[in-house]
């Protein structure tokens, strides 16, 4: 067998059966929100049915956790501008190609003649400049704590001079403090996202039982995983206390995360203020790039202006307050109407970890 | 996004590395890792090892969610 023992048994019906009976004895006399912020989380939440196992009263909203979903439509407009340069490549993780920027997307900047290249990691953005010496390959970095990683290590392994990045990075903790910021008591626990924190480790979230007092648990994303996540916070909150952040995913979240991972995001960036598509401004939710790799930002190199008045909500869009987890996909009048995968209104819609996406997909499963 | 695909690595050269999932063999980068070996379960993400699998402790929670769900089921009156 080529996958290790142990990764079987994650999904087990059996064992999803009996966690669900488990979560359905748990008494809890008032109504639960449960909130993830992980795109994966919704996109696994979506394909095994999950909610449909939960006991009544039992909300699990997905939370503003799909990077490509919160990158600001100015970073994609600023995107569309470096590929549209003369000498230029712009590489792109597969999910961005559909974002409706201000204008178009850049899926529709690539059929208008721009270069446009997909990439599955920053290590072939870099082989691409390697390969293209006389242009400049720009790499639209957009991800979570688990991506800026990768980007990091390809910034600090010497990579061509011809090689730069629009810096579009967004950190999970300063999300959760702007949620529990905001919504005073609307969230009775959070489902944390179970990559973002073999970065940060459990450590990562010491806030929220010091400061915050909210239950929440870090978990992974097969269906045992998830359910495993739930009975734990219902049991926290059942018994009204919050305690420690709880870790659910062991088998690669430690107390301290990946400290190799975390040194190389300290090494190239230093945390900035940062726009969220739809949300606004979350203080230092985002990376800017730090001396030495400054060099590396083609917004500065390349001068690169984005139009004024990029448009994050188009008229009708609810994305905004989906990614809050104010209203369900559904509640929007546009949704598998007028916004479908194939042509997406709004950002949710467009990678398979958007909530709009995740839920058109399986919506006959999740029913 | 933030998908991370556990695979096991084949063989490695400094921090270039090919790891096998299934039938599927990959180009992979260890930059991340300290310590990362031939035969180790990893965690890819964006085509870097962002961390091991610790095959132990999953195998250890795994048998405790069967014995606690399933004592849980013994006792139930219903």
């Amino acid at each position: 067998m080529m996958e290790p023992r142990a990764l079987d048994g994650w999904s087990s019906p059996s064992a999803v059966a009996a966690i669900a009976r488990a979560i359905g004895a748990i008494r809890i006399d008032r109504p639960v929100t449960l909130m993830h912020v992980c795109g994966t989380h919704e996109h696994a939440i979506a394909r095994a049915g999950i909610r449909a196992l939960l006991p009544e009263g039992v909300r699990l909203v997905a939370g503003p956790g799909c990077p490509v979903c919160v990158c600001p439509a100015r970073d994609v407009d600023l995107a569309i501008a470096a590929a549209r340069r003369q000498g230029t490549v712009l590489a792109t993780f597969g999910d961005m190609m559909r974002v409706p920027a201000t204008e178009g997307s850049l899926e529709s900047a690539r059929a208008d003649g721009a270069d446009v290249r997909v990439v599955y990691s920053p290590a072939d953005a870099v082989d691409l400049a390697r390969e293209r010496s006389g242009r400049t390959v720009i790499l639209m970095a957009v991800g979570f704590e688990t991506t800026a990683a990768p980007i990091a290590a390809s910034l600090a392994a010497d990579p061509p001079d011809n090689f730069l990045v629009i810096p579009s990075l967004r950190l999970i903790p300063p999300a959760l403090r702007f949620l529990l910021d905001r919504g005073a008591g609307a969230i009775d626990g959070f489902i944390l996202p179970g990559h973002a924190s073999v970065v940060i480790g459990r450590a990562g979230y010491r806030f929220l039982e010091e400061e915050y007092r909210v239950a929440s648990v870090i978990a992974g994303f097969e269906p045992v995983d998830v359910l495993q996540g739930v009975h734990s916070l219902l049991s926290r909150i059942a018994a009204r206390e919050s305690g420690p952040v709880m870790n659910e995913y062991r088998r690669v979240v430690h107390e301290d995360g990946n400290p190799k991972a975390r040194e190389a995001i300290d090494r190239c960036f230093a945390p900035a203020d940062a726009a969220w598509r739809g949300i606004g401004v979350i203080p230092l939710s985002g990376l800017a790039l730090r001396e030495p790799y400054e060099r590396r930002d083609a917004v500065r190199a390349l001068g690169l202006e984005a139009a004024r008045g990029a448009v994050d909500v188009r008229p009708g869009c609810l994305c905004h307050r989906v990614i809050l987890g104010e209203v369900e996909p559904e509640e929007c009048a546009l949704f598998a109407r007028t916004c479908t995968p194939r042509s997406p209104f709004g950002p949710c819609m467009v990678s398979s970890e958007g909530t709009c996406r995740a839920r058109y997909t399986y919506r006959r499963i999740a029913g | 996004m933030c998908l991370g695909i556990p695979m096991r690595i084949v063989s490695r050269d400094g921090n270039d590395a090919v790891a096998e999932s299934s039938s599927v063999r990959k180009q992979v980068r260890l930059d991340l890792l300290e310590g990362a070996g031939v035969g180790d379960y990893v965690l890819i993400h964006a085509g870097y090892a962002i961390e091991r699998i610790d095959e132990r402790e999953a195998l250890e929670t795994l048998d405790l969610i069967r014995r606690v769900y399933e004592a849980g089921r013994r006792d139930d009156p219903a």
